[in-house]
Protein backbone atom coordinates (compact mmCIF):
# COMPACT_ATOMS: atom_id res chain seq x y z
CA UNK A 1 0.00 0.00 0.00
CA UNK A 2 2.62 2.26 1.03
CA UNK A 3 5.15 0.62 -2.14
CA UNK A 4 6.60 3.56 -4.63
CA UNK A 5 8.26 0.73 -6.88
CA UNK A 6 8.09 2.00 -10.39
CA UNK A 7 7.77 5.89 -9.15
CA UNK A 8 10.46 8.46 -10.05
CA UNK A 9 11.37 11.57 -7.76
CA UNK A 10 12.95 14.56 -7.29
CA UNK A 11 13.95 15.37 -3.85
CA UNK A 12 15.56 19.27 -3.35
CA UNK A 13 17.39 19.68 -0.22
CA UNK A 14 18.65 16.46 -0.14
CA UNK A 15 21.67 17.15 1.61
CA UNK A 16 19.81 18.42 4.78
CA UNK A 17 18.56 16.59 7.58
CA UNK A 18 14.70 15.63 6.93
CA UNK A 19 15.38 15.65 2.63
CA UNK A 20 18.07 13.09 3.36
CA UNK A 21 15.50 10.87 5.12
CA UNK A 22 12.85 11.52 2.67
CA UNK A 23 15.18 10.57 -0.21
CA UNK A 24 16.21 7.19 2.23
CA UNK A 25 12.77 6.36 2.86
CA UNK A 26 11.26 6.92 -0.58
CA UNK A 27 14.19 4.60 -2.12
CA UNK A 28 13.70 2.39 0.68
CA UNK A 29 9.84 1.72 -0.84
CA UNK A 30 11.01 1.35 -4.24
CA UNK A 31 11.20 4.81 -5.82
CA UNK A 32 14.21 5.91 -8.04
CA UNK A 33 15.22 9.44 -6.28
CA UNK A 34 17.11 12.37 -7.76
CA UNK A 35 18.79 14.40 -5.33
CA UNK A 36 19.44 18.12 -5.37
CA UNK A 37 21.08 20.10 -3.26
CA UNK A 38 23.68 22.79 -2.94
CA UNK A 39 26.27 20.67 -1.37
CA UNK A 40 27.39 17.76 -3.98
CA UNK A 41 29.60 16.02 -1.15
CA UNK A 42 26.51 15.88 1.27
CA UNK A 43 24.55 14.49 -1.95
CA UNK A 44 26.70 12.29 -2.47
CA UNK A 45 27.13 11.05 1.22
CA UNK A 46 23.24 10.34 0.59
CA UNK A 47 23.15 8.39 -2.31
CA UNK A 48 26.07 5.91 -0.42
CA UNK A 49 23.21 5.49 2.15
CA UNK A 50 20.94 4.62 -0.52
CA UNK A 51 23.28 2.37 -1.76
CA UNK A 52 21.41 2.52 -5.53
CA UNK A 53 22.50 5.18 -8.34
CA UNK A 54 20.34 7.74 -7.72
CA UNK A 55 21.00 11.29 -9.79
CA UNK A 56 22.78 13.93 -8.38
CA UNK A 57 21.82 17.18 -9.31
CA UNK A 58 23.41 20.35 -7.62
CA UNK A 59 21.22 23.07 -7.76
CA UNK A 60 21.35 27.26 -6.49
CA UNK A 61 17.50 27.33 -5.95
CA UNK A 62 18.02 31.44 -5.06
CA UNK A 63 18.86 31.26 -9.03
CA UNK A 64 16.25 30.76 -11.53
CA UNK A 65 18.07 29.81 -14.57
CA UNK A 66 19.54 27.00 -11.97
CA UNK A 67 15.55 26.54 -10.87
CA UNK A 68 14.56 25.82 -14.34
CA UNK A 69 16.84 23.46 -15.78
CA UNK A 70 16.19 21.04 -12.67
CA UNK A 71 13.30 19.72 -13.68
CA UNK A 72 13.99 18.83 -17.36
CA UNK A 73 17.63 17.43 -15.56
CA UNK A 74 15.78 15.13 -13.68
CA UNK A 75 13.25 13.86 -15.90
CA UNK A 76 16.21 13.13 -18.54
CA UNK A 77 17.48 11.40 -15.95
CA UNK A 78 15.33 9.13 -14.69
CA UNK A 79 12.54 9.43 -17.67
CA UNK A 80 9.96 11.61 -16.39
CA UNK A 81 9.04 12.12 -13.07
CA UNK A 82 5.88 11.39 -10.57
CA UNK A 83 7.00 12.55 -7.15
CA UNK A 84 8.42 16.24 -6.41
CA UNK A 85 9.15 17.11 -3.09
CA UNK A 86 9.84 20.64 -2.50
CA UNK A 87 11.85 20.22 0.64
CA UNK A 88 14.74 22.57 0.53
CA UNK A 89 14.63 25.87 3.18
CA UNK A 90 16.72 28.38 4.27
CA UNK A 91 16.50 30.84 7.35
CA UNK A 92 17.64 34.27 7.93
CA UNK A 93 16.09 35.35 11.18
CA UNK A 94 15.70 38.95 12.53
CA UNK A 95 13.46 40.60 13.94
CA UNK A 96 11.06 42.22 11.93
CA UNK A 97 11.82 45.97 12.53
CA UNK A 98 15.54 45.25 11.48
CA UNK A 99 14.74 42.71 8.38
CA UNK A 100 16.79 43.73 5.61
CA UNK A 101 15.15 43.50 1.80
CA UNK A 102 17.45 41.11 0.86
CA UNK A 103 17.32 38.69 4.17
CA UNK A 104 13.14 38.77 3.06
CA UNK A 105 13.62 38.39 -0.46
CA UNK A 106 16.29 35.79 -0.16
CA UNK A 107 13.99 33.34 2.12
CA UNK A 108 11.25 33.88 -0.28
CA UNK A 109 13.20 33.45 -3.80
CA UNK A 110 14.52 30.00 -2.05
CA UNK A 111 11.64 28.34 -0.42
CA UNK A 112 8.85 29.73 -2.10
CA UNK A 113 9.69 31.20 -5.54
CA UNK A 114 11.72 28.14 -6.49
CA UNK A 115 9.10 25.66 -5.29
CA UNK A 116 6.33 27.47 -7.72
CA UNK A 117 8.87 27.48 -10.18
CA UNK A 118 9.60 23.46 -9.87
CA UNK A 119 5.87 22.55 -9.15
CA UNK A 120 4.55 24.38 -12.39
CA UNK A 121 8.14 22.70 -14.54
CA UNK A 122 6.82 18.87 -13.12
CA UNK A 123 2.34 19.66 -14.03
CA UNK A 124 3.00 19.04 -18.05
CA UNK A 125 4.39 15.35 -17.48
CA UNK A 126 2.00 14.66 -14.32
CA UNK A 127 -1.08 15.92 -16.48
CA UNK A 128 0.52 13.84 -19.40
CA UNK A 129 0.89 10.96 -17.36
CA UNK A 130 -2.82 11.78 -14.99
CA UNK A 131 -0.76 11.02 -11.88
CA UNK A 132 1.47 13.08 -10.05
CA UNK A 133 2.52 14.10 -6.74
CA UNK A 134 3.88 17.31 -5.11
CA UNK A 135 4.70 17.44 -1.37
CA UNK A 136 5.99 20.74 -0.18
CA UNK A 137 7.77 21.13 2.97
CA UNK A 138 6.53 23.88 5.17
CA UNK A 139 6.88 24.42 8.91
CA UNK A 140 4.43 25.06 12.30
CA UNK A 141 6.34 28.34 12.25
CA UNK A 142 3.87 29.06 8.92
CA UNK A 143 1.03 27.93 10.49
CA UNK A 144 1.81 29.29 13.93
CA UNK A 145 4.25 32.45 13.12
CA UNK A 146 7.76 33.03 14.91
CA UNK A 147 9.50 35.52 16.32
CA UNK A 148 12.36 36.84 14.39
CA UNK A 149 10.96 34.44 11.55
CA UNK A 150 8.79 36.91 9.62
CA UNK A 151 10.46 35.90 6.10
CA UNK A 152 10.53 32.36 6.71
CA UNK A 153 6.40 32.65 8.73
CA UNK A 154 5.68 33.89 4.96
CA UNK A 155 7.13 31.49 2.95
CA UNK A 156 6.16 28.77 5.07
CA UNK A 157 2.45 29.86 4.77
CA UNK A 158 2.63 30.74 1.00
CA UNK A 159 3.90 27.36 0.33
CA UNK A 160 0.45 25.90 1.88
CA UNK A 161 -1.69 28.14 0.06
CA UNK A 162 -0.05 27.95 -2.95
CA UNK A 163 -0.67 24.14 -2.93
CA UNK A 164 -3.75 24.08 -2.08
CA UNK A 165 -4.62 26.26 -5.11
CA UNK A 166 -2.84 23.98 -7.30
CA UNK A 167 -4.27 21.02 -5.84
CA UNK A 168 -7.89 23.03 -6.68
CA UNK A 169 -6.72 23.26 -9.94
CA UNK A 170 -4.82 19.10 -10.93
CA UNK A 171 -7.10 17.33 -8.95
CA UNK A 172 -9.13 15.97 -12.15
CA UNK A 173 -6.24 14.67 -13.28
CA UNK A 174 -4.73 12.23 -10.79
CA UNK A 175 -2.10 15.02 -9.46
CA UNK A 176 -2.38 15.65 -5.53
CA UNK A 177 -0.51 18.76 -3.71
CA UNK A 178 0.05 18.41 -0.08
CA UNK A 179 1.83 20.07 2.51
CA UNK A 180 4.40 18.71 5.49
CA UNK A 181 4.43 21.22 8.58
CA UNK A 182 6.85 19.65 11.25
CA UNK A 183 7.54 21.04 14.48
CA UNK A 184 10.96 20.85 16.31
CA UNK A 185 12.76 17.78 14.64
CA UNK A 186 15.95 16.99 16.24
CA UNK A 187 19.08 18.17 13.92
CA UNK A 188 22.43 19.38 13.61
CA UNK A 189 20.63 22.71 14.53
CA UNK A 190 18.86 21.60 17.31
CA UNK A 191 22.21 19.65 18.90
CA UNK A 192 23.38 22.86 19.62
CA UNK A 193 20.70 24.18 21.64
CA UNK A 194 21.33 24.38 25.69
CA UNK A 195 19.88 22.60 28.42
CA UNK A 196 17.09 25.69 28.92
CA UNK A 197 16.57 26.77 26.09
CA UNK A 198 16.07 22.73 25.24
CA UNK A 199 13.79 22.44 27.87
CA UNK A 200 11.61 25.58 26.68
CA UNK A 201 10.99 24.10 23.78
CA UNK A 202 9.95 20.90 25.16
CA UNK A 203 7.84 22.21 27.42
CA UNK A 204 5.57 23.34 24.76
CA UNK A 205 5.46 19.76 22.60
CA UNK A 206 3.08 17.50 24.30
CA UNK A 207 4.77 14.53 22.76
CA UNK A 208 8.09 16.17 25.61
CA UNK A 209 10.41 14.86 22.71
CA UNK A 210 12.38 16.15 19.91
CA UNK A 211 10.57 14.75 16.47
CA UNK A 212 13.26 12.66 13.79
CA UNK A 213 13.61 13.25 10.44
CA UNK A 214 12.45 10.23 9.90
CA UNK A 215 9.17 10.50 11.35
CA UNK A 216 8.41 13.36 8.69
CA UNK A 217 9.94 11.28 5.72
CA UNK A 218 7.26 8.39 6.93
CA UNK A 219 4.89 10.77 6.27
CA UNK A 220 6.47 12.04 2.72
CA UNK A 221 6.20 8.07 1.93
CA UNK A 222 2.38 8.36 3.16
CA UNK A 223 1.19 11.16 1.08
CA UNK A 224 3.29 9.93 -2.12
CA UNK A 225 1.94 6.46 -2.37
CA UNK A 226 -1.55 4.94 -3.78
CA UNK A 227 -2.81 5.34 0.17
CA UNK A 228 -3.16 8.73 0.01
CA UNK A 229 -4.62 9.10 -3.43
CA UNK A 230 -7.60 10.80 -2.41
CA UNK A 231 -5.80 13.13 0.18
CA UNK A 232 -4.79 16.87 -1.86
CA UNK A 233 -4.78 20.18 -0.43
CA UNK A 234 -3.93 19.18 3.04
CA UNK A 235 -1.10 19.89 5.40
CA UNK A 236 -0.34 16.89 7.90
CA UNK A 237 1.37 18.40 10.65
CA UNK A 238 4.04 16.53 12.39
CA UNK A 239 4.86 18.36 15.76
CA UNK A 240 4.19 15.97 18.52
CA UNK A 241 0.79 17.83 19.61
CA UNK A 242 2.54 21.33 19.50
CA UNK A 243 0.36 22.47 17.38
CA UNK A 244 -3.12 20.81 16.71
CA UNK A 245 -4.85 22.51 13.65
CA UNK B 1 -9.95 18.82 -45.52
CA UNK B 2 -6.58 19.27 -44.64
CA UNK B 3 -4.07 17.19 -43.29
CA UNK B 4 -3.33 19.33 -40.14
CA UNK B 5 -7.51 20.00 -39.74
CA UNK B 6 -7.80 15.82 -39.57
CA UNK B 7 -4.27 16.03 -36.77
CA UNK B 8 -6.34 18.82 -34.50
CA UNK B 9 -9.58 16.97 -34.60
CA UNK B 10 -8.42 13.60 -33.51
CA UNK B 11 -6.68 15.15 -31.02
CA UNK B 12 -9.71 16.78 -30.01
CA UNK B 13 -11.83 14.12 -30.10
CA UNK B 14 -9.84 11.80 -28.36
CA UNK B 15 -8.99 14.39 -25.40
CA UNK B 16 -12.51 15.87 -25.09
CA UNK B 17 -13.98 12.33 -25.42
CA UNK B 18 -16.13 14.10 -28.35
CA UNK B 19 -17.76 12.78 -31.24
CA UNK B 20 -15.94 13.86 -34.51
CA UNK B 21 -19.08 15.52 -36.54
CA UNK B 22 -19.03 17.94 -33.05
CA UNK B 23 -16.19 19.21 -34.23
CA UNK B 24 -17.01 21.84 -36.30
CA UNK B 25 -15.11 24.89 -37.27
CA UNK B 26 -17.24 27.09 -35.32
CA UNK B 27 -17.39 24.80 -32.37
CA UNK B 28 -15.87 26.51 -29.29
CA UNK B 29 -13.92 24.04 -27.44
CA UNK B 30 -15.70 25.30 -24.00
CA UNK B 31 -18.66 26.55 -24.89
CA UNK B 32 -19.82 23.53 -27.40
CA UNK B 33 -17.24 21.24 -26.48
CA UNK B 34 -17.71 20.37 -22.78
CA UNK B 35 -13.67 21.41 -22.23
CA UNK B 36 -12.84 23.39 -19.11
CA UNK B 37 -10.18 25.89 -19.07
CA UNK B 38 -7.43 22.75 -17.84
CA UNK B 39 -8.73 21.39 -21.15
CA UNK B 40 -7.84 23.96 -23.30
CA UNK B 41 -4.28 24.12 -21.79
CA UNK B 42 -3.66 20.64 -22.25
CA UNK B 43 -5.16 20.61 -25.65
CA UNK B 44 -2.72 23.68 -26.55
CA UNK B 45 0.20 21.24 -25.31
CA UNK B 46 -0.85 18.34 -27.43
CA UNK B 47 -1.07 20.78 -30.32
CA UNK B 48 2.76 21.86 -29.93
CA UNK B 49 3.89 18.23 -29.36
CA UNK B 50 1.51 16.76 -32.66
CA UNK B 51 2.91 19.53 -34.72
CA UNK B 52 6.33 20.57 -33.05
CA UNK B 53 5.80 24.00 -32.51
CA UNK B 54 5.53 26.42 -29.73
CA UNK B 55 2.11 28.13 -29.23
CA UNK B 56 3.07 31.11 -27.14
CA UNK B 57 0.12 31.97 -24.10
CA UNK B 58 -0.95 34.87 -26.11
CA UNK B 59 -1.85 33.38 -29.06
CA UNK B 60 -2.89 30.33 -27.21
CA UNK B 61 -5.58 32.61 -25.74
CA UNK B 62 -7.42 33.22 -29.18
CA UNK B 63 -7.50 29.93 -29.87
CA UNK B 64 -11.00 29.29 -28.76
CA UNK B 65 -12.60 27.07 -31.38
CA UNK B 66 -11.34 24.71 -33.55
CA UNK B 67 -11.31 26.83 -36.29
CA UNK B 68 -8.93 28.99 -34.25
CA UNK B 69 -6.59 26.11 -33.76
CA UNK B 70 -6.83 24.67 -37.53
CA UNK B 71 -5.73 28.39 -38.55
CA UNK B 72 -3.58 29.10 -36.45
CA UNK B 73 -1.37 25.69 -36.64
CA UNK B 74 -2.06 26.17 -40.92
CA UNK B 75 0.44 29.41 -39.92
CA UNK B 76 2.67 28.08 -37.90
CA UNK B 77 3.22 24.79 -39.70
CA UNK B 78 3.27 26.61 -42.88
Amino acid sequence: MFDLSGKRALVTGASGGIGREIAKAMAAAGASVALSGTRVGALEDTAKEIGKACPILPCNLSNLDDVDKLVPAAEAALGGLDILVNNAGMTRDNLFMRMKNEEWDEVIAVNLTAAFHLSRAVLRGMMKQRFGRIINVSSVVGVLGNPGQGNYAASKAGIIGMGKALAHEVASRGITVNAIAPGFIGSAMTDELNDKQREGILATIPAGRLGTAAEVAGCAVFLASDAAGYVTGHTLNVNGGMAMI
Amino acid sequence: MSDIADRVRKIVVEHLNVDAEKVTEKASFIDDLGADSLDQVELVMAFEEEFSVEIPDDAAEQIQTFGDAVGFLQKAVG
